[in-house]
């Protein structure tokens, strides 16, 4: 899989929020194999050097950091906070949200094109998290996005794919860009399900941090990843109404 | 001079924000730096002055989704 021209092993990005020790995120990424891992730039307080401390250990896993721009609402927050992690994460990569929605963190479809148009033209690589909506995907882009990162369902709450219709068109209208179905996942069959509809890739965060055993939750995103691609490079068979018999008719006993 | 670090009212004796960095105990810190919303690059800050009222951001890698 190609994003922004590099090449990524995994087509499993994991976030590095939310889970019980540094330990355990590490051994989650060790145990799924996730290529790519989301991080955030926080308020730090002088002598703190709490940033250094989680910088050590990103590095330490071995993977490409995508970081965010998580709880932006507005463009000039987004595009500032973006240009502050460009400095710390030394990537041009940006994972862009501009939030519009507070109780469903929706992303703002206006304030997403613009400022995803700013950093496309400031040498930023977008990665915006969007919604399903085919209009605005049209609109990144043309603002010069070259991934999509449409949402499954609103972040945090593991509902899996709540339009699967949206998706499926979404998928269809813009075969050939990069798609990484983001947020909202919380078991691996949600994730093989979007793998299957032909997504490249998925990220999520919760459903692994959050699970009583993180690590094992990672590695079976990690396979619901993989049984799910080679399922959609298998290319799967139509569904039927009437049943078919698999096994053959021809030559059964006791046939008149 | 009194200005906002990371929405505290904070009081400074430095005139710019790489002196600001450094009274603040920034020395030497991975941080990334904003004034007013505007990124300040960390190659600028030491050109870049304070003014009375500035608000200014100090912000650190940190885990996210």
């Amino acid at each position: 899989m190609q994003l922004y021209g590099t090449e990524i092993a995994s087509r499993l990005m994991l976030g590095t929020a939310l889970y019980p020790s540094p330990a355990d995120l590490a051994e989650a990424f060790r145990r799924s194999g996730a290529g790519i891992a989301t991080v955030s730039v926080r308020r730090e307080a002088g002598g703190e050097r709490a940033g250094a401390a989680f910088w050590d250990l990103v590095r330490d896993l071995g993977v490409k950091v995508l970081p965010n721009t998580a709880g932006c609402h507005s463009v000039r927050e987004a595009v500032t906070t973006a240009r502050m992690a460009r400095e710390l994460f030394d990537t041009p990569w940006i994972k862009l949200e501009v939030i519009g929605h507070a109780d469903t963190l929706q992303p703002d479809p206006f304030g997403l094109v613009e400022a995803a148009r700013i950093l496309t033209e400031d040498g930023f690589e977008v990665f915006p998290y969007t919604t399903e909506d085919v209009v605005l995907a049209d609109r990144l882009l043309s603002a010069g996005c070259e991934v999509l990162m449409p949402w499954g369902a609103p972040i945090g709450t593991g509902l899996g794919l709540t339009n699967i219709y949206g998706l499926r068109t979404l998928r269809a209208q813009f075969p050939d860009v990069p798609m990484v179905v983001d947020a909202g996942l919380g078991v691996p069959s949600q994730a093989a399900m979007a793998m299957e509809m032909g997504f490249d890739a998925v990220l999520l965060n919760t459903a692994v941090a959050k699970a009583g055993d993180p690590s094992a939750m990672a590695e079976g995103f990690a396979r619901g990843v993989e049984a799910g691609r080679l399922a959609y490079e298998a290319d799967p068979m139509e569904p039927r109404d009437m049943a078919a018999p698999s096994t053959p008719v021809i030559g059964r006993a006791f046939l008149e | 001079m009194k200005i906002t670090v990371n929405g505290t009212a904070t009081d400074v004796r430095a005139q710019t924000l790489a002196a600001a960095l450094g009274e603040l105990g920034y020395g030497g810190a991975k941080v990334a730096t904003a004034v007013n919303e505007n990124f300040i690059p960390a190659a600028a800050r030491e050109e870049t002055d304070l003014a009375p009222g500035d608000r200014v951001e100090i912000v650190a890698p940190r885990q996210g989704g």
